[in-house]
C-alpha cells in the first residue's frame, strides 16, 4: 500500500502525472485515480475489449496493463475521441447507424475502430470484422457496427454512405467465404 | 391525432438518433460502477468454493485485523426470513431463497455461492481480506444434473422442499410438476402416419451481458438508504432490498444508473443488499463490482434441460399429437422457466391433442435468472427440431409445414384461451418470400434450416409524466431503465401525439422517488406498456393544451380540436389562427399554470410474438465445426417503433440464439466446479463468428393497444439453435440432440454416422 | 490483488541482477497478459515484477539469410507479423504470433511470454519447435540455449531457475526450398485457446519432391508443447505424397496425449491432431515449393 509511484504520461494530448500503486491495472487508474470512467470493465483477462484504448497508435486492453507501464506513452480514450464539441466520425456513424444498444461495450469499438482506421483507411469488412474480433457484444449481433465502421471509413474518404437495408446476398456469402478462408487457417 | 392509422404516422416509424446517444459515444454516461463519492469504500464478496457443502463456522478476525478492513458481514447480519413468496415483475420469489442467495445461511449450494462481504479501503485490500476468512466446510455430495436429482434416494439440497403430488412429509429435489393437457394423445397418436420422438439436451448458458453487476450503497444516519445501480428494475431492487435487509421500502431510494446489458439477468438483487449492510455498519458509502468470474460462478443463467418431445402427423402433414416432457435445472432454488418452455414448446402450432409434463428441478448450480424468452429457446430446439423431422418424413417443405399446421387467430393456446390477432404466419410468409430463402445454396457440406418461436410478451405497470415546458420542449419522465433505445423510443411516442420534433422531447429515466411504480423492463414489456402510459399522458396533455386554448380564445373545450400539433378551432373559418404547442407554451401561465401530463397503467391485452428464421451453414466434416454462412430473421413488430432499434433486438436475440447454439456452456467437472469463469472459455460470438444478420420486420398490430405495439426484446431468441440443428443436418446429415452443437459433438455424429453408413456397406457386401 | 513491486531494468545486465538478487520472488514482466490474468486469480504471487521491455535486446528482430533470425523475447506478436522478413521466412511462426488473441492482446503479447508462461496450449511454441529454435537464456551463472522443444517441463514450469531470463530465440536461416506453417483448432473464429495446434517446417529438394527435413510441433495435446519426432523423421527422404502425410499424421496422433477438458476430449483431440498435421504440411509444402530463398 505505500509503495506509489509517480507516474509521467500523456493522456488524450493533455500530460499527465499520477500517484499510483504498482498493482493497480492502467483501466483502474484512469477510472479510479483519473476519474475517466469512459474505459469500461468488462472482464479483466482481455477477452472483451470493453476497456480498450489506443497506446501510441495500437489498441490495448487497459485490464491487461500495469498503471506504472504507461509512464512515457501516449494513451488515447474514448473521451479523447472528440474534438471540443465534434464528435469523431466513427461516433457519428454509431449513432447514425444505432450501432449501441446498452452502450458498454461502445468505448472499446469505437477505440478499437480508430485504431483500424488510423492504419488501414479503407478496410474491408472481413478486415473490420478481424479488427473488431477483441471487442465483444452482446446486444447488437455485431451487424451495425460493421455497417458503421464502414460507413466512417467511407465518409473519412468522402465517399457516400451505403443505404439502409439488409446487405445484398452477395455481400453476405462473400464475407461468410472471406471468414471460412480465415476460420481454416485457424 | 393522427396515430389511429396505420400509415399515418409522423415520427413513429422513422430513425432518429437517440437521445443518451452523445452521452454514450463520448464515454459520459454513467454506468453503476462509474458512481464514486467522497470517502466510499470498496466491498467484495467471498464465495464457496464447493458446490454443496454445510458451513461449520465463519472466521473473520484475521480478515478484520488487516489495515484498511473496515466490516465483514455474514448471513448472521440478515434478518431470517420466512418461506414466503413475493411478487417481484414477471414472477414470484421466495424471500428466504432470495436471502440465503445474498449470503449463504448454513449451507452453500453452488460453486460461487456468497458468504461473506468484506468492506475495505480499496478493492484490493478488500480481496486479501476475502484470504484471511476461514471457512470451515463440510461437504456433501454434489448433484449437478436434473437426472440425478430426481432419482429416488438423491442428495437432496433444501431440507424444507416439497412439492404438491409427494405431499408434505416426502424431502425432494422436484419443486414443481406442471401439466398440460388437451385432447387424447394416445388417440391422436393413433391417427398418425409419422411419429418422430427424440431426447433432447441443452446446456446451462448465461445472459452474457458486458457489464458485471455492481452497487453503491448509501445508508444514512436517518436510516434512509440509497443505492445507485444498473439494474432492469429499479423498483424491484427496492422491494427486495427491503425486504432482505428488513428495512421499510419507503426508507430505499434506487437511482437506475445506465445498464450495460441485462437480457433478464439485472432483474434481481445479488450486491444491491451488501452495498446498504456494508454502508449501515461502515457509515461510508460502499462500492461492490463483481468481477467476470463472479458474474458467470454466481448470476444469470438459464436453466440446462433435458426434454423429450414426440409428435405424430398426417401423410398430408397435419399434426395431430404431440407430447413433451421437460425437466428444467433451477439452480440452486426453485423457479427455473420450465412452465414457460411447457407453455411455448408447441404454441405456435393448432394441434388438437396435446400433453406437456414440466418439472422445476433444484441442483448444485446458481440460482437460475430470467434470459430473453426464459425457457423458450430450450423448448423450441426440441419442437422445431422434431417437427423438421416429421416435414421431413411427410415430404413437405418445412415452411409449408409450419403454414399448415401454424396458430393464428382463433387457435387455443396451450393453456387454453385462444389467440387473437398474432403474426405467426406472417413471419413464416416473409421467410418464405425472402431473398435468403429464394436464393440457392450450393457447395459440399452447407445447409440450410429454419425454424420458428413464440414469446408470451407481458404487460404490467408502468408510469409516465409528460411536461409541456414554456419554451414548448416536452420532458417526458419514465422509470423504464434505457436497455437500448427506450428513451428515443419513447420520446417518439410523446413526439407523436404532440406534433413536436423528436428532438425538442427529453426522455429521462428517474428513480425510485421521481416517477410512479414501474415495472421491470422484462418480458419485452417497455415499449409495449411504457410506451402506453407515455401515449396517453401524452394525451392528458393534448386534453389540456385544449382546455387551455379554450381558455384564450374564450370557448369550449370541445370546441377545440388538436390536429398534427395544432390547436384549432373545431369550426373552420374565423379569426382565430391556429396554434402549435412551441406557441401556446409562452401562455401556460396565463391560463392556469403548467401543462403536466400524466398516466399509469397495468397493461392488458399484451400481444405475443413470434419469429421465424433462416440460416445457412457449412460444417468441417474433418473437424465438426459449423460456420454461419447467412442468417435471416423476420419478427412480428406489432408496429415498429423505431425500426433501427426493432432490428437491434432482432439481430441480438439471433446473435445470443446462435451462440447458444454452437459453442455456450457451462461446463462443471465431475467435482460440480465451474471451470470456463471467463470469457476465453465461456464463448460468446465475436464478430468473426456471425455472418450480418439480415431482418424482416411483420407489422400485425396487437388489437387493443393504441399503437399496435408487440414487444419485440425476447422472442428472437427463441428459433436459432433449432434452426442452427436443422442447417446442420441438411449439411451433413445427422440430427443433433444436444447443445452446444460444438465442434466435438458435431464430429463424433458425423463419424458415428459414417461408421454405420460403412458397416451397413460391410453387410450389404 | 496482493501487492507488488515494480522494476523496469534497461539492460541485461540490470534485470538479470534483479531477478537473482530476488530469486523466486521475482517474476519477469513482458507483455502481461498472461502474467496480470494470474496475479489477480492468485495463482501467482511474486512481490517483484520485473518489466523487461525496456531492455533493448529483447525487443529486437534481425535477420539475414545468412545468420538466421534472432528474435527477442519480449517483441509484441503485432511487430512480428508487421515485419517483411517474419512473413516471408517464417510465415508459419508469424501467423501463429497473429493467432494469439485479440489485435489488443497482440499488440502487449510476447513470443517469449508466450514460451515462458509454459502453458501446453501456446499457440507460437510449437512453430517455433517446428522451426528448430533454441532458446538464449541468461542468467547469474552466465548463458547458455536451449532447444525450444525442451524447455517446458509441465503445465506452468519451464527450464527456467530464479534468477535466469529468457533473451532470445535463435532460428536457423531459411533453406532454399523450405517454409513452414501453424494451424489450430478452436471452436470460435477468433479469441480461443488453441484445442490443437500444430506446427510444420519442411525443406523440400524440389526436383523430386523429396523432403529434406521435417519437424513437427503440437500444441495442447499434452502437459507440455511436444515436438513430434517420429512423424517428423518419417518424412525425411520420402516423397510427400498423400501416403507419407498419412503416414506422418498418425505418428503424430500417436505422440499426442491428450485429455479431456472444456476445451475439447482426448479422442475429439486426437482426431484433430491427424488433421491439422495433413493439413499444415500440405501447406508448409506449398510454401516451400512456390519459395526460393536464396
Amino acid at each position: 500500500m505505500a509503495n506509489k509511484v509517480i507516474v509521467e504520461t500523456n493522456i488524450n494530448g493533455d500530460p499527465v502525472e499520477l500517484l499510483c500503486e504498482p498493482r493497480q491495472s492502467l483501466l483502474e487508474v484512469l477510472r479510479d485515480v483519473l476519474e475517466l470512467t469512459g474505459s469500461k470493465e468488462g472482464c479483466l483477462t482481455g477477452d472483451c475489449g470493453a476497456c480498450t484504448v489506443v497506446i501510441d497508435g495500437r489498441p490495448v486492453c487497459s485490464c491487461l496493463m500495469l498503471g506504472v507501464e504507461a509512464t512515457g506513452k501516449n494513451i488515447t480514450t474514448v473521451e479523447g475521441l472528440a474534438s471540443g464539441t465534434s464528435l469523431h466520425v466513427l461516433q457519428q456513424k454509431f449513432l447514425e447507424h444505432a450501432s449501441l444498444q446498452c452502450g458498454i461495450c461502445t468505448p472499446g469499438f469505437l477505440m478499437s475502430s480508430k485504431a483500424l482506421l488510423d492504419r488501414n483507411p479503407n478496410p474491408t469488412e472481413a478486415e473490420i470484422r478481424y479488427a473488431l474480433a477483441g471487442n465483444l457484444c452482446r446486444c447488437t449481433g455485431y451487424d451495425k457496427i460493421v455497417r458503421a465502421v464502414t460507413d466512417a471509413a467511407a465518409a473519412l474518404a468522402g465517399r457516400t454512405r451505403p443505404a439502409h437495408g439488409t446487405v445484398p446476398s452477395e455481400t453476405a456469402s462473400g464475407m461468410a467465404g472471406e471468414m471460412l478462408a480465415k476460420g481454416e487457417a485457424k | 391525432m393522427a396515430a389511429s392509422s396505420s400509415n399515418g404516422f409522423r415520427v413513429i416509424g422513422t430513425r432518429p438518433i437517440r437521445h443518451d446517444g452523445v452521452d454514450k459515444v463520448t464515454g459520459r454516461a454513467k454506468y453503476g460502477a462509474d458512481y464514486a463519492f467522497p470517502g466510499m469504500l470498496y466491498g467484495k464478496v467471498l464465495r464457496s468454493p464447493h458446490p454443496h457443502a454445510n458451513i461449520k463456522s465463519i472466521k473473520i478476525d484475521k480478515a478484520l485485523a488487516l489495515p484498511g478492513v473496515k466490516a465483514i458481514v455474514t448471513s448472521a447480519d440478515l434478518p431470517a426470513l420466512p418461506d414466503k413468496m413475493e411478487a417481484a415483475g414477471e414472477q414470484a420469489i421466495n424471500l428466504n431463497h432470495l436471502s440465503m442467495n445474498i449470503l449463504a445461511r448454513g449451507k452453500v449450494l453452488y460453486d460461487g455461492h456468497p458468504i461473506a462481504a468484506v468492506a475495505a479501503t480499496s478493492p484490493h485490500i478488500a480481496e486479501e481480506a476475502l484470504r484471511l476468512i476461514e471457512v470451515e466446510y463440510e461437504l456433501l455430495p454434489p448433484v449437478m444434473t436434473v437426472e440425478d436429482a430426481m432419482k429416488p434416494g438423491a442428495t437432496i439440497l433444501l431440507p424444507s422442499l416439497r412439492n404438491k403430488e409427494d405431499g408434505p412429509d416426502k424431502e425432494t429435489n422436484v419443486a414443481a410438476h406442471l401439466q398440460f393437457k388437451r385432447g387424447d394423445v394416445a388417440e391422436g397418436f393413433k391417427q398418425a402416419d409419422y411419429v418422430i420422438e427424440r431426447e433432447f439436451k441443452t446446456a446451462m448458458v448465461h445472459q452474457g451481458y458486458i457489464e458485471p453487476h455492481n452497487a453503491v450503497g448509501i445508508y444514512n444516519a436517518d436510516g434512509h438508504a440509497t443505492i445507485y445501480c444498473s439494474t432492469q428494475g429499479s423498483f424491484v431492487v427496492r422491494a427486495l432490498s427491503a425486504a432482505v435487509l428488513g428495512i421499510p421500502e419507503g426508507k430505499i431510494k434506487v437511482v437506475p444508473a445506465e445498464i450495460g446489458g441485462g437480457f433478464g439477468g439485472k432483474t434481481t438483487i445479488y450486491l444491491e443488499p451488501l452495498s446498504v449492510l456494508l454502508s449501515q455498519k461502515t457509515g461510508h458509502p460502499v462500492k461492490l463490482t463483481m468481477t467476470r468470474a463472479e458474474v458467470l460462478r454466481a448470476t444469470g443463467p438459464t436453466s440446462g434441460s433435458t426434454i423429450r418431445c414426440k409428435m405424430g402427423a398426417t401423410k398430408d402433414g397435419k399434426i395431430v399429437a404431440a407430447q413433451c416432457w421437460l425437466a428444467y435445472e433451477a439452480g440452486a432454488f426453485p423457479g427455473s422457466p420450465v412452465g414457460a418452455g411447457a407453455m411455448t414448446i408447441l404454441a405456435p402450432y393448432n394441434i388438437p391433442n396435446i400433453l406437456v409434463d414440466a418439472y422445476d428441478v433444484v441442483v448444485n448450480r446458481p440460482k437460475t435468472a430470467a434470459y430473453r424468452a426464459p425457457g423458450a429457446s430450450n423448448a423450441a430446439m426440441a419442437s422445431e427440431t422434431v417437427l423438421d423431422e416429421l416435414a421431413e418424413k411427410c415430404g413437405i417443405d418445412p415452411l409449408e409445414m409450419r403454414l399448415l399446421n401454424g396458430s393464428e387467430e382463433g387457435t387455443p393456446q396451450t393453456v387454453g384461451p385462444p389467440f387473437k390477432r398474432i403474426g405467426f404466419k406472417e413471419t413464416v410468409e416473409a421467410i418464405k418470400n425472402s431473398d435468403h430463402y429464394k436464393s440457392k445454396l450450393t457447395g459440399p457440406n452447407r445447409g440450410r434450416g429454419v425454424a420458428s418461436g413464440f414469446w408470451f410478451n407481458v404487460g404490467l405497470q408502468s408510469s409516465a409524466t409528460v411536461n409541456i415546458h414554456t419554451d414548448g420542449t416536452v420532458s417526458v419522465v419514465i422509470g423504464s431503465v434505457d436497455i437500448g433505445g427506450t428513451r428515443a423510443a419513447q420520446a417518439m411516442i410523446a413526439a407523436e401525439v404532440l406534433g413536436v420534433d423528436i428532438n425538442d422531447v427529453r426522455p429521462t429515466i428517474a428513480d425510485t422517488d421521481s416517477i410512479g411504480h414501474t415495472d421491470v423492463t422484462g418480458g419485452s414489456r417497455t415499449c409495449f406498456a411504457t410506451g402506453w402510459a407515455v401515449y396517453e399522458a401524452a394525451q392528458d396533455c393534448v386534453r389540456q393544451l385544449k382546455e387551455r386554448a379554450a381558455k384564450l380564445w374564450e370557448k369550449k373545450p370541445d370546441e377545440v380540436v388538436f390536429e398534427n400539433g395544432m390547436l384549432k378551432p373545431a369550426q373552420p373559418g374565423g379569426e382565430l389562427k391556429p396554434m402549435s404547442i412551441k406557441q401556446i407554451a409562452p401562455r401556460l401561465a396565463r391560463t392556469g399554470g403548467p401543462i403536466v401530463g400524466r398516466a399509469t397503467v397495468n397493461a392488458r391485452g399484451v400481444g405475443p410474438a413470434f419469429a421465424t428464421v433462416c440460416v445457412d451453414v457449412e460444417v468441417d466434416p474433418d473437424t465438426g465445426k459449423t460456420q454461419i454462412l447467412r442468417a435471416t430473421i423476420a419478427q412480428d413488430a406489432g408496429k415498429a417503433i423505431h425500426p433501427s432499434y426493432v432490428e437491434g433486438q432482432m439481430q441480438g436475440g439471433m446473435a445470443q440464439g446462435l451462440g447458444w447454439g454452437l459453442n455456450e456452456e457451462y461446463f462443471y467437472d465431475d467435482r460440480g466446479i465451474l471451470r470456463n469463469t471467463g470469457l476465453l472459455d465461456y464463448r460468446m460470438p465475436t464478430c468473426l463468428d456471425l455472418p450480418p444478420i439480415e431482418t424482416i420486420i411483420v407489422e400485425v398490430p396487437t388489437p387493443g393497444h393504441p399503437l399496435g405495439i408487440r414487444g419485440v426484446g425476447e422472442v428472437s431468441i427463441v428459433p436459432p439453435p433449432a434452426a442452427l440443428a436443422n442447417a446442420i443436418y441438411r449439411a451433413v446429415g445427422v440430427r443433433m440432440t444436444e447443445l452446444p452443437m460444438s465442434p466435438p459433438r458435431v464430429l463424433k455424429a458425423i463419424l458415428q454416422k459414417r461408421a454405420a453408413g460403412e458397416a451397413q456397406a460391410a453387410a450389404a457386401d | 490483488m496482493h501487492a507488488i513491486n515494480y522494476e523496469a531494468p534497461k539492460s541485461l545486465d540490470e534485470a538479470v541482477k534483479l531477478l537473482a538478487a530476488h530469486g523466486e520472488k521475482a517474476r519477469p514482466l513482458s507483455g502481461g497478459t498472461d502474467l496480470l490474468i494470474q496475479l489477480r486469480a492468485g495463482t501467482r504471487r511474486p512481490e517483484f515484477v520485473v518489466d523487461i521491455k525496456k531492455i533493448p535486446e529483447l525487443r529486437r528482430i534481425s535477420f539475414s539469410l545468412q545468420h538466421g533470425l534472432k528474435l527477442g523475447a519480449a517483441v509484441p506478436c503485432i511487430e512480428i507479423h508487421e515485419n517483411s522478413d517474419m512473413r516471408k521466412y517464417y510465415p508459419g511462426l508469424t501467423e501463429a504470433a497473429h493467432l494469439i488473441g485479440s489485435l489488443q492482446i497482440q499488440s502487449r503479447a510476447t513470443v517469449g511470454g508466450n514460451l515462458c508462461n509454459g502453458s501446453p496450449a501456446a499457440d507460437t511454441t510449437p512453430a517455433l519447435i517446428a522451426l528448430g529454435a533454441q532458446a538464449r537464456i541468461v542468467g547469474p551463472k552466465g548463458e547458455r540455449m536451449v532447444p525450444v522443444d525442451g524447455f517446458c517441463l509441465a503445465p506452468g514450469r519451464t527450464v527456467l531457475q530464479p534468477g535466469e531470463l529468457l533473451v532470445e530465440f535463435h532460428i536457423p536461416a531459411p533453406e532454399r526450398h523450405s517454409s513452414d506453417a501453424y494451424l489450430r483448432f478452436i471452436p470460435r473464429n477468433e479469441m480461443d485457446i488453441a484445442v490443437v495446434g500444430v506446427g510444420a517446417a519442411l525443406s523440400l529438394d524440389v526436383s523430386d519432391d523429396r523432403v529434406v527435413e521435417a519437424r513437427i510441433g503440437l500444441g495442447a495435446v499434452g502437459p507440455t508443447p511436444i515436438f513430434a519426432a517420429e512423424a517428423s523423421k518419417s518424412l525425411i527422404g520420402k516423397t510427400l505424397d498423400a501416403a507419407a502425410i498419412e503416414n506422418a499424421a498418425r505418428l503424430a496422433i500417436a505422440a499426442a496425449t491428450p485429455i479431456d477438458d472444456m476445451r475439447g476430449t482426448a479422442e475429439f483431440r486426437r482426431h484433430v491432431v491427424g488433421v491439422l498435421t495433413r493439413r499444415a504440411l500440405a501447406k508448409a509444402a506449398e510454401r516451400a515449393r512456390e519459395a526460393n530463398q536464396r
